[in-house]
């Protein structure tokens, strides 16, 4: 580790190694600082990504993929089961990852390519002067040494502090801040080509409950709730609890991971002088989905790009460094989040007797093509009410 | 104040992000908190284990 890097990465996940990984590639030098004392562990994650959009950063590897998905399907609170085949017969949808070899090998990767890695390395502060992000304090082990650097990417996650200590509001909003617990488990019977997810208020109030399978027998099983749903005797542990002794009894738990997910609206800003925020500390996260590592990567990527593009013309101001911004925002993903935004709004207000409605009508159509876009088309299609009732939003589906 | 039952925190991070004040901080597997915390539970009630209270001490 150097005191002195172009691009210094707060964050060793799927955010800051690829930004770290196109940072060298542009020729600049870089360094992930992780805080953790190891890449990929422990997993906050449910682990799953679309096909696609896996594949635009990384060709998938049967290393760090789990399970391959073909289909989902969706349970509604009165119990019907809702399922979701893929229009190609035996044709992928997606994949369940395993994390933690997963981010070591995008890690990996940025280290061949020529990035620097430090772990057990946390960044304790910012290096302002004037009000500009010129490095971070880093603690290594209790000993605390300065990185300078000419563009600071905070990738440091749901738990992001580095963007606050900037002056940057980062604070999640209660009812936005999705509580959630999973365990990995083994020896459950389950269709090891589906995810599932289950909805209505009492099995995951102004959330979901997922069953996400990581192999024939063995799946990852959680739940995420509105923080504002959450509280003594009723939290997401109980809420999962509760479903797997009725779902899973004979099941056996072979791992336990709580986490938080963000399902606001992004950061108002994500960039300030020297700095670009990127990832989950950014709240890219997908508000319906709750999915945030291509979110992540396609971020980090762009975070990385517009870093080398200022420091290459000499300006790494936040006038300079908004074309990161505003470039994200305009992207698919971008748009994507704000129309998402828009139906986890809706859909959270709904009764349990509305989303059976809603889930029985879909469950009478083909699906011609199988997204979380062309399913939301569909259910209003088949709810033509719904058009009235998330005005404008749908209009722009259609 | 806020004490932190650490034979159930999961060091998620979960209560960080929430938190109003910064006063939270996830240290690998060590939630610290700052003098700053005001109390406000905020964090108690979103943790999804259950592993903070706010206590009269």
């Amino acid at each position: 580790m150097n005191n002195k890097y172009d691009v210094l990465v707060i964050g060793g996940g799927p955010a800051g190694a690829i930004a770290a990984k196109t940072a060298v590639e542009k020729g600049l030098s870089a360094l992930i600082v992780e805080k953790r004392p190891a890449i990929g562990a422990p997993v906050r994650c449910a682990e799953g990504i679309g096909k696609e959009a896996l594949q635009e950063f990384i060709d998938p590897d049967p290393r760090w993929i789990s399970a391959e998905m073909t289909g989902a399907g969706i349970v509604a609170p009165d119990g019907f089961f809702m399922k979701l085949e893929s229009a190609m017969a035996g044709g992928k949808v997606g994949y369940v990852l395993d994390r933690k070899f997963f981010d070591r090998e995008l890690v990996w990767k940025a280290a061949e390519a020529g990035a620097d890695v430090a772990v057990k390395s946390r960044a304790c502060a910012p290096i302002l002067e004037d009000g500009v992000v010129k490095g971070a304090k880093i603690d290594y082990c209790g000993k605390v040494s300065s990185v300078k650097a000419q563009v600071v990417i905070a990738a440091d996650g749901v738990e992001s502090k580095f963007s606050k200590w900037c002056g940057i509001d980062t604070t999640v909003p209660v009812r936005e801040i999705m509580s959630s617990v999973q365990y990995v488990m083994a020896d459950i019977d389950i269709d090891p080509g589906a995810t599932i997810f289950y909805l209505g208020n009492d099995v995951a109030p102004e959330g979901y409950l997922w069953v996400f399978p990581k192999g024939k027998r063995t799946a990852n099983v959680g739940i995420g709730i509105s923080g504002r749903k959450s509280g003594e005797g009723h939290r997401a542990k109980d809420y999962l609890d509760k479903f797997v002794k009725k779902t899973f009894p004979n099941g056996k738990t072979i791992e336990y991971i709580p986490g938080g997910v963000s399902v606001c609206r992004p950061l108002e800003c994500t960039v300030a002088d020297g700095l670009v925020i990127a990832g989950d500390a950014a709240r890219v996260v997908d508000p319906l989905t709750g999915g945030g590592i291509y979110n992540a990567m396609y971020t980090g990527k762009l975070a990385a790009e517009t870093a080398a593009d200022c420091i290459g013309k000499g300006d790494v101001s936040k006038k300079a460094l908004m074309s990161y911004d505003r470039e994200w925002r305009a992207s698919k993903m971008g748009k994507s989040i704000e129309r998402n935004y828009h139906i986890k709004e809706y859909l959270i207000r709904q009764s349990d007797e509305k989303l059976n409605e809603i889930i029985h009508s879909v469950s009478k159509l083909n699906l011609a093509e199988f997204s979380t876009m062309n399913l939301i088309k569909e259910i209003i299609k088949a709810n033509p009410k719904l058009v009235l009732e998330l005005g404008a939003l749908a209009a722009s589906l259609r | 104040m806020l004490k932190v039952h650490r034979d159930i925190c999961g060091y998620c991070g979960c209560c960080v992000s929430v938190c109003p004040e910064g006063a939270l901080e996830l240290i690998d597997a060590y939630l610290s908190v700052e003098k700053t915390c005001t109390s406000c539970g905020v964090c108690a009630k979103v943790c999804p284990l259950g592993a903070l209270e706010v206590t009269n001490e």
